[in-house]
């Protein structure tokens, strides 16, 4: 039996990848909407199990209820209310393929930029051990990732509160047309 | 799907076990995984499945859109007022340390009301949008 994690980790991280290659393909390549839909619940669920792997469960967990489960019931919701079909374009497709040209360009110029993968005299990880040892005698919080979200970075979590709270602001002042319909 | 007694008595079964989970989530984010995010997300998933096989006419009388409207500004407000409260103790803005007795305590605390406030307005804001989706018929 082959359960060496050293073995076996990469391995299941190659046939995730995998997966999560051909579940893109197949979004891009397909016109049914409904499929597409499915198609990007399980790239989700796929995402979730690849931070499983990576040990990142809180945003596994995050990844599982957000992205396969919330937004699948809004897409679905999106579809019933335009169509089931992509429309498909007559216009040119120079324009679309020079702009992601360039992006992806763009991207791998940033990608210079960024520390060597796994490099040890990075911050993230020069200050990684610093705060799990802090952690536990600062707050009383075992999670580390609970500690560092509400204590140490409390400032950027209001800020991520404020991005839904706005998100659902928006959603609903752009409906809120109904209401006065149903009046009227 | 108001016909279909498979889906109906499933959802009767899920339903409580997916809101104790929620609250599992919330109140256990400081040992394990989870936290405000996650628990309100599946607080949410809970009402919005019981709009799916019920309609959403039955899920609005149990979190009418008035409530929904006031809770999702009222989770900012308790995250930032838990801010403030940190301010008022003579710490730095969501500074948790004097908000009790010990430094240790004060910080518990301060994790607990900010991750009820994000709880609050994910919560509210994931039903919030279903509805707007939800509550429209096709053009």
């Amino acid at each position: 039996m082959m359960s060496d994690p050293a073995i076996v980790e990469p391995i299941l991280t190659l046939v995730l990848l995998i997966l999560l290659a051909i579940v893109t393909f197949g979004i891009v390549r397909v016109r049914g909407l409904f499929a597409v839909v499915i198609l990007l619940g399980i790239y989700s669920f796929l995402m979730a199990t690849l931070f499983v792997v990576l040990d990142a469960v809180d945003v596994a967990m995050t990844e599982a209820s957000v992205g396969a489960g919330i937004s699948t019931v809004l897409f679905l919701g999106a579809l019933y209310l335009t169509d089931v079909k992509e429309a498909t374009g007559k216009a040119r497709h120079v324009a679309p393929l020079l702009v992601a040209a360039v992006t992806a360009g763009v991207l791998i110029w940033g990608l210079s930029d960024l520390p060597e993968f796994g490099s040890a005299d990075q911050p993230i990880h020069a200050k990684g051990p610093d705060y799990l040892a802090r952690s536990l005698p600062d707050t009383g919080i075992p999670n580390v990732v609970t500690s560092v979200l509400a204590s140490y970075r409390g400032f950027d979590t209001l800020g991520e509160t404020a991005v839904v709270f706005t998100a659902a602001i928006g959603v609903l002042a752009l409906f809120a047309r109904r209401r006065s319909e149903r009046k009227g | 799907m108001r016909l279909d007694v498979v889906l109906r008595v499933t959802t009767k079964f899920i339903l409580a076990p997916l809101l104790l989970f929620a609250l599992y989530v919330q109140f256990h984010g400081d040992y394990g995984p989870g936290g405000g995010f996650q628990a309100g997300v599946i607080a949410a998933a809970a009402i919005i499945l019981y709009a799916l096989i019920n309609g959403v006419g039955a899920a609005q009388r149990i979190m009418p859109q008035a409530v929904l409207e006031t809770l999702i500004p009222a989770g900012v407000l308790v995250y930032a007022l838990v801010g403030v409260a940190g301010m008022l103790t003579g710490e730095n803005f969501l500074g948790y340390d004097h908000l009790a007795h010990d430094k240790v305590h004060g910080q518990e605390w301060g994790v607990f009301l900010v991750e009820a406030g994000v709880f609050i307005t994910v919560f509210s804001s994931m039903i919030g949008i279903f509805y707007a989706f939800a509550g429209r018929r096709r053009a």
